[in-house]
């Protein structure tokens, strides 16, 4: 196997001290390969998002390293982390400002990282755009004037802006459409072939991460419970949280029930 | 076969805005007879959720509201009731399952208090003690094994999953003839979404509710519905048993959004529009299955 472009090794944290002490992460360990897209998934409070928000850099681990290309992230977040790692978050209403349009926006990201050169910059936004499926011209829009759709769209464009090697998606389809979502689903995965980029996939629902992702890591309050590929994963589960998160999945196929129900065999029953 | 619980005809619905007049609902029909389960599924802004706040007469009370068609609740016309009369039918005769447990419920007063409340609307005169033990009974019916921690806490005091069970409780706590449910378990864990879809079903089974089960989420409405709707921007474009339309949709609309699920057992993501003029096509019905 190659190095990975993305490791974390032992990677732990914990909020609050005492009594309060909550240990969202525990001795994590996993690498991310380039072009690879790994999905983490597990319920709330399972640590998805903490281990997000670490390789992100919005908070460093309590004790642990995160690599990025073999080098350590320093603790205190710089401009090189943030533009070589970016995030796609759940709801692009609030990640987008109100006020701005869609075009500053993107142009705002272009400066703060000094791409091409200024001249260009205008030019580069309308490319964005074009590359998310969206018309240029919807650079003098503001947000409130797109769908939800077309929104997430400009929040994936922005993450394209600053030439990311790695971008992590915090439940980018969760807020959208299922007709949507589908089209969405589509475009990540074309990018992530034309540009070679790399992502974490964070979410709750198993069905998107059986069709996206290479790899998947399940959380279980704050612990790793189970890496690896999606088809083995799916069809050979060895942890029980695993098998009882695919079994709870509401399907619309009776071949998707016989799978659900296969692996629900042999765990006894929690509801009663 | 007997009169439907809730029967809606020819529904109309449109508001005035500042920018003139939108129509929402373009005169949709849908029946629930009782103790069926029936799913009204579509997208976001197709019409389900204000098709629900119609049944329970709340959005006649805005004025920017135009609202044409009949809507009847056990042969009665809801239009032609007395205020007070269509009053006394919510929290009692019929009642509503919100989609953020958490949320709808009051937090400043405890569970226990809550309860006594929705009991009251039942029988006016029962005391806090017979509420509360009321309240205990049901709490057990679904699985809330510690009643009396419950009944004594503030809602934010719960997790998502214990309100939404005592959602569920206290919806069903007057035995109403139908029960309204506006994405029930959307905003919780799978796996404690599949456990409370469980917990509901039985329940509803057990007291021959009615439910008017509203959701976008195709795989739960599958696991829970006898009937499908399915409307898309305000208009039904097919109806029929839960399994017939699952299996063998008709309508464009219906087969795109079927397509467009992720499926478990893989098979990628399917290339479809999320718009077409075939999304237009007319009502497609599916007749058999104990249809009146």
């Amino acid at each position: 196997m190659t190095t990975p472009i993305l490791e974390l090794e032992n990677v732990s944290k914990t909020f609050g001290t005492g009594a309060d002490e909550v240990h969202a992460a525990q001795s994590i360990s996993f690498g991310v390969t380039k072009g690879e897209c790994l999905a983490i998934v597990g319920e709330s409070g399972s640590g998805k998002s903490t281990i997000a928000n670490m390789i992100l850099g919005i908070y460093p681990p309590t004790s642990g390293e995160i690599r990025l290309n073999g080098t350590v992230l320093p603790t205190r977040r710089q401009l090189e982390h943030r533009r070589a790692i970016q995030l796609v978050q759940q709801n692009p209403l609030s990640s987008l400002n109100p006020k701005r349009s869609i075009g500053a926006s993107l142009r705002l990201a272009l400066d703060v990282h000094d791409i091409g050169a200024k001249g260009e910059r205008a030019d580069r936004v309308g490319a964005l755009l074009e590359e998310v499926g969206l018309p240029a011209n919807f650079a003098r829009r503001a947000p409130a004037a797109l769908s939800g759709g077309q929104r997430q769209r400009v929040a994936i464009a922005r993450a394209l802006a600053c030439q990311s090697q790695v971008v992590v998606l915090d439940e980018p389809t969760s807020a959208l459409d299922v007709l949507v979502q589908a089209r969405v689903l589509k475009l990540l995965n074309q990018l992530r072939e034309t540009r070679d980029l790399t992502f974490v996939f964070i979410t709750h629902d198993l069905s998107v991460v059986r069709n996206i992702a290479t790899r998947i890591a399940v959380f279980e309050k704050g612990r790793m419970v189970e890496l690896g590929d999606t088809q083995t994963l799916f069809t050979n589960p060895t942890h029980p949280y695993t098998r009882r998160l695919i079994s709870a999945v509401p399907v619309v196929t009776d071949e998707e029930a016989a799978l659900r129900n296969s692996l629900a065999a042999g765990l006894e029953e929690t509801n009663e | 076969m007997s009169t439907p619980t809730l029967d809606i005809q020819d529904l109309e619905l449109g508001f005035k805005g500042y920018t003139g007049f939108t129509q929402v609902l373009h005169g949709i029909s849908l029946s629930v007879n009782p103790g069926e389960r029936v799913a009204l599924v579509g997208e976001s802004g197709s019409g389900k959720s204000v098709t629900a706040r119609i049944v329970l007469g709340l959005l006649q009370e805005l004025r920017t509201a135009k609202i044409s068609g009949s809507v009847r609740f056990e042969g009665r016309e809801l239009d032609q009731m007395p205020r007070r009369e269509r009053h006394a039918l919510r929290g009692k005769a019929m009642s509503m399952i919100f989609q953020d447990p958490t949320s709808s419920l009051n937090p400043v007063f405890r569970i226990g208090e809550q309860f006594h409340d929705v009991l009251r609307r039942g029988d006016a005169k029962i005391t806090r003690a017979d509420a509360l033990s009321r309240a205990a009974a049901i709490l057990a019916e679904v699985s809330v094994r510690d009643a009396d921690r419950v009944l004594n806490a503030f809602p934010f005091q719960l997790s998502g999953g214990l309100n939404q069970r005592v959602m569920i409780a206290m919806a069903l706590a007057n035995e109403p003839a139908l029960l309204i449910a506006d994405e029930p378990g959307t905003a919780l864990d799978v796996t404690v979404q599949a456990q409370t879809l469980h917990l509901m079903r039985k329940l509803v089974e057990e007291h021959h509710t009615a439910v008017l089960f509203i959701s976008h989420n195709l795989g739960v409405v599958r696991e829970f519905a006898d009937r499908v709707y399915v409307i898309y921007k305000g208009r039904i474009v097919e109806q029929g048993p839960t399994r017939a339309v699952f299996e063998a949709p008709r309508h464009p609309y219906t087969r795109a959004l079927m397509a467009a699920v992720p499926r478990l057992t893989g098979g990628g993501i399917p290339d479809i529009d999320e718009d077409s003029p075939d999304f237009a096509a007319p009502l497609e019905i599916h007749q058999d299955g104990g249809q009146s």
